[in-house]
């Protein structure tokens, strides 16, 4: 091999080289350990620092979709606005209700950090750079899922507010109805892959054919799911358009309205790390976890192109919530049990027959049509039965 | 007897006593949720991932978030009940004892016990799914049939007050 393939190959397992080198000074009984221990450490600094520079690209973001400068006072472009609004979290006083249930109260914001951070476990960020490698992986990222569903209650029940047990109960009827397509939806791919593991559907990903790669969401139901997956997963990190659990002008801020100073900082936190958990997700199952999308630029070390998915996912998040304004409770459940349900099914059985299919452009052409066609056709049906009309606004003289 | 069994056992232990033994309606519901993960935990460590990834999302994901629904609308104001009376204690005792007699009778005279471990066999997801779907395929079908009679169910009582509301 070349010298210089030799030292992009280096430069790509890098992590992995300094990870055998630091564990080489433990005993051998204690390295599974001390792996396990770099492993989490690792993933809870990159992320929490993604974490930090995404409220900024948001708020910089938002404000020039919005015709306004973001932060721009406390470093050059606004940079070290997130140290600000940490100290600031950090010195806040803690106020708890006094009729809170105080052990739950104070359990709710670190059940949802734990449970957001599990998630990242089976997501291979680079080549052979996945913590655990688990048989059953995407079943295990749902699990740990449906425990953020859980904490909410918690955070909306021991509160003892009206806006908090009511954020509560709609953020928990949301997450529940909109797990249903996000898990149909990843279902597909499962379908496709014959695997449950995380690693063997990046590695079914990322072959070539040309220059082109044989990501799933290049393909008639592969962006069918995608498209329903980010929808699906939008809901579930109660993002707008689906923020209606904590709309700040509806139910001030539903189930952490009690919380302050750095319980609050750290449901942000929660809600957050796990967007970019499912954005992860749906980068692993549908985007080709870390493979190039040409195979001339393979040279690249994998896990560039892994953050540079979850950057471009994380722009599109940013750039809907600044576009599209926010949907109504019913408006809401209707999408998720009206449209994407079936849109999910359908889907389902569009990944049957393009597996049975031979291969070539009839099978291209079939599928297309079983996607597309259902698509249209439900929400013309969907929409039938409102008079939905372009709305004039008379404003007082 | 590992140190992860004794652990996960008395959490389970622990978790679900708890559950019996709150107050509060929604505490017992937390601590069985802390039971029912302590039960994940013990599948996972037999390596029946499937299982015990399974046990998370649908009893931690769905059927507390059930019972947690339920409390909340059908609570009322008065939930501080005095603890009952010591006479049912000393029964539900003796009840909890000859269950326990009996469940440890069978466990001590079945096979697993007297042949000593038997070999773990590896099972796989792909392995539950051609079982289900070749051998099991009946009681999937009619465990499918029934969640959809229940889900009509549901969408019928919750639509029944709409119409007598027109």
């Amino acid at each position: 091999m070349t010298h210089l393939a030799l030292l992009m190959q280096q430069l790509d397992q890098i992590f992995v080289l300094a990870a055998h080198w630091l564990l080489s000074y433990l005993p051998t009984a204690l390295q599974p350990l001390g792996s396990a221990i770099l492993s989490v450490t690792a993933i809870i600094l990159v992320f929490a620092t993604l974490f930090a520079l995404v409220t900024w690209m948001e708020r910089k973001g938002l404000g020039r979709m919005q015709n306004r400068y973001g932060p721009n006072r406390v470093g050059l472009w606004g940079i070290f606005q997130p140290i600000a609004d940490g100290v600031k979290s950090l010195t806040k006083e803690d106020i708890v209700p006094f009729t809170a249930d105080h052990a739950v109260h104070y359990m709710a914001p670190v059940l949802i950090v734990a449970a957001s951070f599990l998630g990242y476990a089976v997501l291979p960020m680079g080549r052979n750079m996945v913590m655990v490698d688990l048989n059953a992986g995407v079943l295990f990222f749902f699990a740990v899922g449906s425990l953020m569903e859980l904490a909410v209650f918690m955070a909306g029940w021991s509160s003892r507010s009206k806006y908090s047990l009511l954020g509560a109960m709609r953020a928990i009827a949301q997450m529940i109805s909109y797990e249903v397509p996000l898990v149909l939806a990843s279902i597909v791919v499962l379908m496709q892959a014959g695997s449950l593991s995380t690693v063997a559907i990046v590695n079914m990903q990322a072959v070539y054919s040309g220059i082109w790669p044989h990501w799933f969401v290049l393909t008639p139901w592969g962006f069918a799911g995608f498209v329903l997956f980010m929808i699906a997963a939008t809901a579930e990190s109660n993002r707008s358009p689906f923020d209606l659990p904590e709309g700040e002008s509806e139910i001030v801020a539903g189930y952490f309205t009690e919380y302050s100073g750095f319980k609050f900082a750290l449901f942000f936190l929660a809600e957050y790390i796990g967007m970019f958990a499912t954005s992860g997700l749906a980068i692993t199952l549908f985007l080709g976890g870390w493979s190039a999308p040409f195979s001339f630029l393979t040279w690249v070390p994998s896990y560039l192109w892994f953050f540079a998915k979850l950057l471009t996912l994380i722009a599109a998040f940013i750039w809907v919530r600044g576009t599209l304004p926010r949907l109504r409770m019913d408006q809401l459940m209707n999408l998720a049990w009206q449209f994407m349900l079936p849109m999910a099914l359908l889907n389902l059985l569009t990944a049957g027959v393009w597996h049975l299919m031979p291969a070539g452009p009839l099978r291209w052409l079939v599928c297309s049509i079983m996607v597309v066609v259902p698509c249209i056709l439900l929400g013309r049906g969907l929409k039938h039965k409102k008079k939905l009309q372009v709305r004039t606004y008379h404003f007082s003289q | 007897m590992t140190a992860s069994f004794i652990f996960l056992a008395v959490l389970t232990v622990a978790g679900t006593a708890a559950a019996m033994g709150l107050r509060n309606a929604v505490h017992c519901v937390l601590a069985l949720t802390l039971g029912l993960t302590g039960i994940a935990m013990l599948y996972l460590q037999l390596d029946a991932q499937f299982v015990g990834f399974t046990q998370i999302m649908v009893y931690v994901g769905a059927v507390a978030i059930l019972a947690v629904f339920v409390i909340m609308m059908t609570r009322n104001d008065k939930t501080m009940a005095p603890p009952a009376l010591s006479y049912s204690g000393v029964t539900g005792g003796l009840i909890a004892a000859a269950v326990f007699a009996v469940l440890a009778w069978a466990i001590c005279s079945s096979a697993s016990r007297v042949q000593g471990q038997p070999a773990q066999p590896d099972v796989t997801v792909q392995q539950i799914g051609d079982a289900l779907l070749h051998r099991y395929v009946l009681p999937l079908e009619i465990m499918g049939l029934l969640l959809t009679a229940a889900l009509i169910g549901a969408v019928v009582i919750a639509m029944d007050r709409e119409e007598e509301m027109k």
